[in-house]
């Protein structure tokens, strides 16, 4: 029995399923390398650490964009009242990007990083070796093909049913997801250039098109399981969208303080991106404002927790461990440190990794045919999943963030040759590295209670 | 029915326009205050570069905006006035009046920025210039910015739009006057004291 408002929203299936088995490889790779931080030999031979970081990188990226696209063929459908336009072309498109995706990974971990190099060909088109956009030159092409398919395959839904503006904003985020990744083909010789252009996909990715991606999925969510008015939730939406625009965009500047860019950017990048955390302020606000507002209990209590959670979490992650070190001047002591990698932790898993856990705790009791809602017991494995993960997430960031303090404090602080070098103070930071490891157990251990979830049907009496 | 409530518990408020828009008017009004409190912090460690700086600008030039914005904000003002009464025309025209006075602020201030460049000041030429030149440019965005939302507001009400929900109207008008209040700190901070 289906219990879908249109059958092709099925199609979201395989691309969250997919999603999900690649963010437990992440955690797997995150927990390989955080215990290479402290035992640096281990797996040393066979998995070393610049291979685990990119694989670690490289897999959360691609779970987002796979549950980013599930995400738009699950909301899209069901906004624009209409069916998808082909979800023929939508499961192709997955094969085609799955199978992209694990050979490249594949090809990661099983020849050295020159040798994937030589055998794609990147000597013919070099875009290889620069951090989060390792992918072979042949894997970049395959995601923009795959892009294209996507956007086609949505926009033309979006064409032929109802304009919401919730599908806008996200038709909006999409493509500009797919456009600022272009950049990723632009490979200058000059460093500083490299890094500056290379910041147009990182930054405004996950600070600016992304958060309208975020934005228009959480907004969908409110609607449907509070049943607010749409006017409503749509209004907040443009407010938020336009500060994250405004902010992010300018906020770039942040990455440009010593780039050999000229000095205004550091007027530009901290006052800007000082401001960023104010539309997830705006969201959390929303968030909770709205639900307070209900005016229906919607069955489906994990899907409400999972969005006010990505508004907290967002918030925190993005918002507060950002400001932390935004400033130009305290940017100037901290950049490139463990409070980045602190930062960089709760921002992805707050704003990015739960939205689109938000999304599929929502989607996947109908695409199942289980329902409006999973059972009761399955949506307590699921809060156990919930709180065990973000907990624990909430601990590795503190953790790095005592890691990051002290690591500044011995190796930037000091000004007369009494500074320690990076390794001696890596030495200083082990307590903290362990700790962080702990905690990240307790991750995994949160992520198998929330797949356990999954598996819990209603016992029949 | 949850938005007509929430509508009539506001106007028993007697907050004029929308929540959200007075949402986004304090996220900017904050970034100027940003702005103007780390003007006036780096005026105070460097005093000899802000007052030579200060000296190379124009302060008629800055006083006819004052006056170009205030007189437009007043214009802005009668309008709402007109469509409170349900003068739909009245209200059209104080709408373009305003909408002259912004084009007389852009004007000047493109011709003030045209005659720091020729004599080859630019945002790079020392902190005061580039807190200078970021500061009036963000403003100067913003108030095109409001007149785009006054040409949105001036054809909804030449479509008569506003008849029985003014809201939209009093929302816009609100921001307008946050882009000249905003200059009437900016003016005396930057050109004057």
């Amino acid at each position: 029995m289906s219990t879908l408002k249109f059958q092709s929203q099925a199609v979201a299936k395989p691309y969250f399923v997919f999603a999900l088995i690649l963010f437990a490889g992440q955690i797997l790779f995150g927990l390989i390398m955080g215990l290479q931080y402290v035992v640096g030999d281990f797996l040393a031979g066979a998995i070393p650490f610049n291979v685990a970081r990119m694989v670690h990188t490289n897999l959360l990226i691609v779970w987002l964009l796979f549950g980013f696209m599930g995400a738009a063929y699950y909301l899209i459908p069901e906004e624009a009242e209409t069916e998808l336009h082909s979800p023929k072309l939508a499961i192709a498109l997955f094969w085609i990007f799955a199978a992209a995706g694990v050979l490249t990974i594949l090809g990661y971990l099983l020849v050295p990083y020159s040798t994937l190099a030589h055998i794609t060909g990147n000597e013919y088109f070099p875009t290889m070796g620069r951090e989060f956009l390792e992918q072979p030159t042949i894997t970049k092409i395959g995601i923009v093909i795959v892009a294209l398919g996507f956007l086609f395959n949505i926009g033309m839904t979006i064409l032929k049913g109802r304009k919401t503006v919730i599908n806008m904003v996200l038709l909006t985020g999409l493509v500009g997801l797919a456009v600022f990744f272009l950049f990723s083909f632009y490979n200058p010789a000059n460093i500083a250039l490299d890094k500056y252009f290379w910041w147009f996909v990182v930054h405004l990715w996950v600070e600016g098109v992304w958060e309208l991606i975020m934005g228009a999925i959480l907004a969908f969510i409110l609607i449907k399981t509070t049943g607010v008015d749409r006017e409503v939730i749509e209004k907040w939406l443009y407010v938020i969208i336009a500060m994250a625009l405004i902010t992010g965009i300018l906020g770039t500047g942040h990455h440009f303080y010593w780039l050999a860019t000229p000095e205004y950017w550091q007027w530009v990048g901290s006052i800007f991106s000082a401001l960023e955390p104010l539309p997830f302020f705006a969201m959390v606000l929303y968030a909770f404002n709205m639900v307070n507002r209900r005016r229906r209990e919607h069955p489906n209590k994990a899907a409400t927790l999972w969005a006010l959670g990505t508004a907290v979490m967002a918030f925190l992650g993005a918002g507060v461990w950002g400001f932390l070190h935004t400033l130009a001047p305290v940017n100037y002591y901290t950049h490139g440190s463990q409070i980045t990698a602190a930062h960089g932790h709760m921002a992805f898993y707050g704003a990015y990794a739960m939205i689109v856990m938000t999304i599929i705790s929502y989607a996947m009791p109908k695409i199942r045919g289980i329902g409006e809602a999973n059972c009761n017991r399955a949506q307590v494995w699921e809060m156990w999943g919930f709180w065990l993960m973000t907990v624990a997430m909430v601990f590795i960031t503190l953790f790095l963030t005592g890691a990051g303090v002290l690591q500044v404090w011995l190796q930037r602080l000091p000004e007369t040759g009494e500074a320690l070098s990076f390794m001696a103070t890596q030495d200083k930071l082990s307590i903290f590295y362990w700790l962080r490891e702990i905690a990240g157990v307790f991750f995994l251990i949160g992520l198998l209670a929330y797949f356990r979830s999954f598996f819990i049907k209603e016992k029949i009496a | 029915m949850n938005n007509a409530i929430e509508i009539s518990t506001l106007e028993d408020k007697k907050l004029p326009g929308d929540l959200a828009m007075w949402f986004f008017i304090l996220a900017e009004l904050t970034v100027f205050a940003i702005f103007f409190i780390s003007f006036a912090v780096t005026e105070q460690l460097n005093p000899e570069m802000f007052s030579q700086g200060k000296a190379q600008l124009h302060p008629v030039a800055g006083l006819i905006n004052t006056l170009a914005l205030i007189t437009s904000s007043f214009f802005v003002a009668l309008a709402l006035n007109a469509i409170h009464q349900g003068k739909r025309k009245v209200s059209v025209s104080w709408l373009i009046t305003a909408q002259a006075f912004a084009i007389l602020y852009l004007i000047v201030k493109m011709w003030e920025y045209q005659s720091l460049f020729n004599v080859g000041i630019s945002l790079e030429t020392n902190t005061f210039f580039t807190l200078y030149f970021l500061i009036t440019a963000f403003h100067f965005l913003h108030v095109i910015l409001g007149m785009i939302i006054l040409s949105y507001i001036t054809f909804r009400t030449y479509k008569g739009a506003y008849r029985s929900n003014v809201s939209g109207f009093e929302a816009g008008a609100s921001y307008w006057h946050m882009v000249d209040l905003l200059w009437i700190i900016l003016f005396p901070l930057i050109y004057v004291i």
